[in-house]
């Protein structure tokens, strides 16, 4: 009998680096492309809400920018970005007492690229990285990359816990094994909603300088915070011990892609020849739009307006949740974009996602924020994109969603195990959602 | 016609949205290759507005799941009157519904493993520990669980112990109303096309599916290099002959159109299992159907223009 041979559809299949293991597709993402259709409320997607821009002055503003400097807009920038930009974004860090020099400033295709950069030069695979639990799925995704060893701690409504994080670094000392970043999202944390407070953040800082680790702080939510002024950063407490990281993808528009990186000087440095290696420099028209718009719109009445807008969806999706949702309880955001819900005992938010499909509303399964097995019964819901009657339209299908899920959990009994036996072999919990969703 | 002008139907709002819109692209680029003019479109309000002006010689629904596959998108058609890619809807509502098809197949002569579709409702009112049992008792173990409808594996998983049954219940039925509960056939997985040009239906060559986890699930079917694929499968002449008869009776059996795509497992004595017939088989770049068919020497842009031109031939049935 002639045989013939198997194909993989992939001639490079051998070919890929260890590291792009688990890069597969998934029944999850899958399902969140069923969330783009206007039918379903989708409460998944971290996108900000755009239609709040004047979006007429920002289209003149950019055809001026073509027209009166577009040499320099179209031509390549410099490698740690436009001067200009870094000079103005220490007017964007001002109200979080952020003191640096524009030369500490490296500009970056959103933070998401800082991200990168900061663990390419700090992470060896198998170092630590402390994150919160849970944490943004864009870091772990990077942290992944690089073959990290992610060490969740967790929080409370207060932030980051001070003594779970001593704890946790006392035992990996006493594994021997090596600390190289505590990262955190101090402000209106994504995915968690929760605050680290005034009073914990010396704390945090004093911790984190007794065991010798760099703290990346990674920022983009401190400017939306719905009640008085922003807490400190981090790096205003310890300019030495901490990569603040910025964004303009929240406050202004994601499309731009430009976010930035504080550094202390040797790391700066550093950040800037890897940049270059990777991307030459960030886009300089990116950089001018964004400065331009800084100079000429006035960005702190418009950060204002987003505030107010998310404000409100915030109170529609917190009053819907108490109105509808039994048995669960979810975090009272202060700004930024989430609310983080832990579900009743028994209900799984992934196994339970098709059903919310179905039903056309959409989040975010709690897994996608852990790096290993945690988040089973938690969902992130976001408030920023839909209007608040749609919001309250999705915590209403939610709640339907639940009790049938109820339902049918208490037909087939408590104690039902997470995995079954003949499920395939497990792959990797980090599952990038897609650019849309984080 | 010279240049035929296809409205590609994908998308929708089925839990197989994502396949859909790759299936779509794939079969709008081929189409494109062959000299037709195609556009691409999702399922929504605009749609019958579309249909209605005329600017559509012929629509190829290639919805996975739900409306694209139960037939409901199609009787929407016939009721305005355009042609289409595809079978009619009867023949769709009866091969959508695995546990209708399973018994539809076994009139008709062939193997399907034993089986029991059940609603949610039922567990709950006769006790689930006691219908589990009763299915552990009857089917044995290991068990396949999926939901009656749908595609893609979204919501089957395989069974190999009873405590585990419940928990696979909980997953299939996030998917579905009904769920079906099916004895597991280890063997060699198979998938057989069939088409139909005009000029009768015809397989071309099994694909032999071989997972590198050992389970043909969302991750494997979707991920280019996680499966492995073997064309034609490594069967005996005697077996492949054998799924090719399989393949084509079900397509008969169901009064099928233009394409199918029959699943079924060869067992270690040689026994072809029917497990289930796809009225729109999925046509990404890791399907199986465009694999036979470039095995089969038939490039997939000019093997789409016939199934076009098949579906604008007003004797088509």
């Amino acid at each position: 009998m002639e045989r013939a041979s198997g194909s993989r559809l992939d001639r490079w299949i051998d070919a890929y680096a260890a590291r792009t293991r688990g890069m597969t597709a998934s029944e999850i993402r899958a399902l969140f492309a069923v969330a783009s259709r206007p039918e379903v409320v989708s409460l998944a997607g971290g996108m900000p809400y755009l239609s709040a821009l004047p979006l007429d002055v920002v289209g003149e503003a950019l055809a001026r920018l073509v027209a009166t400097r577009g040499e320099v807009a179209l031509q390549y920038g410099s490698g740690q970005g436009d001067p200009d930009l870094r000079e103005r974004i220490l007017d964007v860090m001002a109200p979080q007492r952020v003191v640096a020099h524009p030369d500490d400033v490296v500009v970056t295709t959103g933070s998401q690229q800082a991200l990168d950069l900061v663990t390419r030069i700090f992470v060896d695979p198998g170092d630590v990285v402390i994150a919160e639990a849970p944490s943004y799925v864009g870091a772990l995704g990077v942290f992944r990359a690089y073959q990290a060893s992610v060490v969740h701690v967790p929080m409370d409504d207060d932030g980051l816990q001070p003594e779970a994080l001593t704890d946790t670094l006392l035992a990996l000392r006493r594994e021997g094994r090596r600390v190289k970043l505590l990262y955190t999202v101090p402000n209106h944390h994504n995915p968690a909603g929760v605050t680290l407070s005034a009073a914990r953040r010396p704390e945090i800082m004093e911790i984190a300088r007794r065991f010798g680790v760099l703290v990346l702080e990674d920022d983009p939510y401190g400017l939306l915070g719905f009640d008085g002024d922003p807490h400190p950063a981090l790096r205003s407490l310890d300019a030495d011990g901490v990569i603040y990281l910025g964004s303009f993808s929240k406050t202004f528009a994601p499309g731009f892609r430009v976010g930035w990186a504080v550094a202390p000087h040797a790391v700066r440095e550093r950040l800037v020849l890897a940049s270059e290696a990777s991307i030459l420099c960030p886009s300089a028209f990116s950089q001018l739009a964004v400065s331009t718009y800084l100079q000429t719109h006035d960005w702190k009445h418009q950060v204002g307006v987003f505030r107010d807008l998310y404000r409100e969806r915030r109170d529609a999706m917190l009053q819907g949740l108490e109105d509808m949702i039994p048995g669960s309880h979810w975090t009272h955001p202060h700004g930024g974009f989430y609310v983080w819900l832990t579900l009743p005992p028994g209900l799984d938010a992934k196994a339970m996602l098709p059903r919310a499909v179905t039903h056309r509303v959409a989040y975010v399964p709690g897994t996608a924020f852990f790096a290993d097995d945690q988040g089973q019964s938690q969902l992130r819901l976001s408030y920023c994109y839909p209007t608040p009657e749609r919001i309250r339209e999705g915590v209403r299908r939610l709640a339907g969603v639940m009790e049938a899920e109820l339902e049918v959990l208490s037909t087939f009994g408590p104690g039902l195990s997470g995995a079954h036996d003949g499920s395939p072999p497990s792959r990797p919990r980090v599952q990038f959602p897609g650019p849309d969703l984080t | 016609m010279l240049s035929p002008r296809v409205l590609v139907l994908a998308g929708g709002l089925s839990h197989e949205r994502e396949v859909s819109l790759r299936s779509g692209r794939r079969v709008a680029d081929a189409l494109r290759d062959a000299g037709c003019q195609v556009t691409v479109s999702d399922v929504d309000e605009q749609l019958i507005h579309t249909l209605r002006a005329g600017h559509v010689d012929v629509v190829w629904p290639l919805l996975h799941g739900a409306s694209g596959e139960d037939g409901s998108v199609r009787d929407v058609l016939e009721l305005l009157g355009v042609p289409y890619v595809g079978s009619v809807p009867q023949a769709c509502r009866v091969a959508w519904d695995k546990p209708v098809a399973k018994g539809m197949v076994r009139e008709a002569g062939l193997l399907t493993p034993d089986s029991v579709a059940l609603p949610h409702g039922v567990f709950r009112e006769l006790g689930a520990s006691r219908v589990l049992a009763a299915m552990v008792d009857r089917l044995g173990l290991p068990l396949m669980v999926k939901p009656a409808r749908g595609g893609s594996a979204l919501g089957a998983s395989v069974v190999r112990t009873a405590e585990a049954l419940p928990r696979a219940m909980v997953d299939c039925f996030a998917y579905g109303d009904v769920a079906l509960v099916e004895r597991y056939v280890s063997g060699v997985e198979v998938a057989v096309s069939v088409i139909d040009t005009g000029d009768g239906a015809r397989t071309l060559p099994p694909v032999e599916i071989e997972p590198d986890g050992g389970i043909y699930d969302y991750d494997a079917r979707y991920t280019a290099g996680a499966t492995e694929f073997f064309c034609p499968a490594r069967l005996t002449a005697e077996s492949l002959a054998l799924v090719q008869r399989v393949a084509l009776t079900a397509h008969a059996a169901f009064g099928l159109r233009h394409l199918s795509r029959t699943d079924l497992i060869v067992d270690e004595e040689g026994r072809a299992w029917f497990l289930e017939v796809n009225v729109a088989p999925g046509l990404t770049e890791t399907s199986l159907l465009p694999q036979s068919s470039e095995a089969a020497g038939l490039q997939a842009s000019e093997l789409y223009r016939r199934l076009v031109e098949a579906a604008l031939e007003p004797a088509a049935a």
